[in-house]
């Protein structure tokens, strides 16, 4: 056993395959997370070993699924971990980043992640990082976007009943608090919900001049085709999860005109995405959405960061990816220029996006902040 | 009270898809004492068919009948000779278990196939508002209802006003003497089972629209409609349809009046009242059986 483990040699021996664990939502209500976010991995790292690899080593990944449940999450990070891989992927809800985010820190694994909840890097865990904004860097734009061009004295807010729903909503309250906005309903559901008539009978009776939404995707297009069903005609603004790819194919015509702040989104005027969007139709005959983006950039993620170390070091990955700075021009992998700071936290330039006949709409482009 | 209007309507519509469902489940508990644990994945099963015979490039009105004669053909005459028949001769209990079994494998079935996200489906009431006491109110819930409505009075009318059916309930209430007198009980019950497919291929085309097509979507139905039909009275089919409407409207206004987070547990609170104040349902007959 001790001259089979010698014989081995390390796990990061030069020419050996550097091994990534990723744990998604491949079933359950986070169904399109998570096969999103697994497509864009196998779509990066396939590119990345058809090219040789990094510092000449092939990715090789192993994907579990959390069915969408924190605690399937927590054991299958438990499991992925006891691999010892060199960096840990997913899970892309947040209430399963937040159980197993102390697991991969316990291990001094970098976890590369799609969860949005502020919370989640606020708690000094110095391994995890963000492939997509945090709260915090979202919600201000959606609230300022809400007071300034929607002109909104008073707004429904519908939220989902989780980590990453009550974080969003706690988030947009305040700031909407800043902007002298009168919450007229404060309705939270429940993940997986499928009726949401009495919400929507909810909204009506409040009277707002506009609606936040902020559910996950499947809700999302379920309660856009309620709000339509049952005649609400006022402005839809949410996030990314109101207005992403699946979204507008779930919920069809009802989708139309709904808007808000995204982060990433396959529609964006950038030709790198542009190209993205094209291989990834071609290889999985779907559009991707923002969490196809995610996954694709966590490993480009990797593999800027450890071209910068020189060296496969799964200790020192996290230290080295606080402050790196990736720019498209020399990493085109990476999409657009993104910065991490020491949190975890990403700085990028983001979209106003409005849904127009079933598509995604640009409106405006938000530079990158640094 | 404008607000109430609303959900109420809402309610009905979808209370009138549970009560479909409902109305399938006590069907065949009456004919062959199946108690139909699989019943909500009936309904999400054809709603995936549809889709199939979809994506083979059949138009819509198509793959409706496609997948209403292939879920008669799976979930009515497949259901009864692979599954009942055989089990039924080993006691209620192990059909029940059995029916359990088979929930579990046409969901992951679906999953393995299709996949584990929810897929748009197409509805057949087309969108749009009508103006009902100077409200607005949605064609969609409104076609919902009607057709829910109308599939209700047409079963009542095959029950009651048919030879058929009098035939089929002269069989819930008796086999042994049925057959004495010359029914063919073992043609009525496949009747049954053939037209519970019916309704819930109906039921699957109805709600599929509003819950998207996954393959979880049985889970809510299935309990929905077992409730209804324990609510409204397990052995009456007039008992399963007020089951189901109260059902649909309990729900909706406690999802607006109580809460969201708990609007699941008010039918089930309402179940339990049933259970301890009145067994036999709102509507039901009290049947004694020796044991």
């Amino acid at each position: 056993m001790l001259l089979a483990t010698v014989v081995a040699g390390p796990a990061f021996a030069q020419g050996a395959p550097i091994k990534l664990a990723n744990v998604a939502e491949l079933s359950g209500g986070g169904a399109t997370v998570g096969t999103n976010w697994k497509n864009g991995i196998d779509l990066a790292i396939e590119e990345i070993n058809a090219k040789g690899g990094v510092l000449g080593r092939k990715l090789e990944v192993t994907h579990a699924d959390s069915q969408s449940n924190p605690g399937v999450a927590r054991a299958q990070v438990q499991k992925a971990l006891d691999g010892e891989p060199y960096v840990l992927l997913g899970p892309g809800y947040s209430g399963s980043v937040k159980v197993t985010a102390p697991l991969a820190a316990e291990a001094g694994i970098a976890q590369i992640m799609g969860g949005e909840a502020a919370e989640l890097t606020q708690a000094g865990n110095k391994f995890l990082f963000r492939t997509s904004f945090g709260q915090q860097s979202s919600m201000p734009k959606v609230a300022k976007y809400i007071n300034d061009e929607v002109k909104a004295k008073s707004v429904a807010i519908v939220w989902v009943n989780n980590d990453f729903g009550r974080g969003g909503r706690d988030v947009i309250t305040r700031e909407f608090g800043k902007y002298g906005i009168k919450v007229a309903a404060d309705l939270s559901t429940e993940a997986g919900q499928a009726d949401f008539a009495a919400d929507v009978s909810k909204i009506k009776a409040a009277a707002p001049d506009a609606v936040f939404v902020y559910l996950n995707e499947e809700e999302s297009a379920r309660i856009l085709k309620e709000l339509k069903r049952q005649a609400v005609t006022v402005p839809l603004v949410g996030e990314t999860t109101l207005i992403g790819q699946k979204v507008v194919e779930l919920a069809g015509d009802a989708a139309n005109g709904a808007r808000g702040h995204v982060g990433l989104t396959t529609d964006a005027p950038v030709d790198l995405i542009k190209a993205f969007r094209e291989k990834f139709s071609k290889k999985y005959n779907y559009v991707p959405d923002h969490n196809g983006l995610k996954g694709y950039l966590a490993i480009y993620m990797i593999k800027a960061t450890t071209e910068k170390m020189g060296k496969v070091d799964s200790k020192a990955f996290a230290d080295n990816l606080h402050g790196l700075t990736i720019k498209a021009a020399s990493e085109p992998g990476i999409l657009m220029d993104v910065t991490f700071d020491a949190n975890g936290d990403i700085d990028r330039q983001g979209f106003l996006v409005e849904i127009v006949d079933g598509k995604q709409v640009i409106k405006k482009v938000l530079p990158k902040l640094n | 009270m404008s607000n109430l209007l609303d959900l109420l309507i809402s309610g009905l519509a979808t209370g009138a898809i549970y009560a479909i469902v409902a109305v399938g489940f006590t069907l065949l508990w009456q004919t062959s004492q199946t108690i139909n644990f699989a019943q909500g994945e009936f309904v999400m099963l054809p709603a995936f068919l549809m889709l199939a015979a979809m994506h083979a490039g059949v138009p819509f009105w198509l793959a409706i009948i496609i997948g209403m004669l292939a879920s008669m053909l799976l979930l009515g005459l497949g259901f009864k000779l692979l599954l009942v028949d055989p089990m039924l001769r080993h006691g209620v209990l192990p059909l029940a278990i059995a029916t359990m079994a088979l929930a579990i494998g046409i969901k992951e079935a679906v999953k393995q196939f299709f996949s584990a996200e929810a897929s748009p489906f197409p509805s057949i009431v087309p969108a749009g508002d009508i103006a009902i006491l100077g409200r607005q109110v949605s064609v969609q819930s409104l076609g919902v209802l009607a057709l829910a409505i109308a599939a209700v009075i047409g079963l009542t009318a095959l029950l009651n006003r048919t030879s058929i059916g009098h035939q089929m309930q002269a069989t819930a209430q008796n086999p042994t003497v049925a057959r004495i007198i010359g029914i063919p009980v073992e043609r009525m019950i496949l009747l049954t089972f053939l037209i519970n497919a019916f309704l819930v291929a109906l039921a699957s085309l109805l709600i599929t629209p509003i819950y998207l097509a996954k393959f979880s979507s049985g889970e809510v139905l299935g309990q929905a409609a077992f409730i209804a039909a324990i609510v409204g009275g397990f052995n009456q089919v007039r008992g399963a349809i007020a089951g189901g409407l109260l059902i649909g409207v309990v729900d909706n206004l406690a999802a607006a009046y109580v809460s969201t987070q708990y609007r699941a547990a008010v039918p089930m609170i309402l179940l339990i009242g049933i259970i301890l104040l009145r067994p036999q349902g709102l509507l039901g007959r009290a049947e004694e059986r020796t044991v």
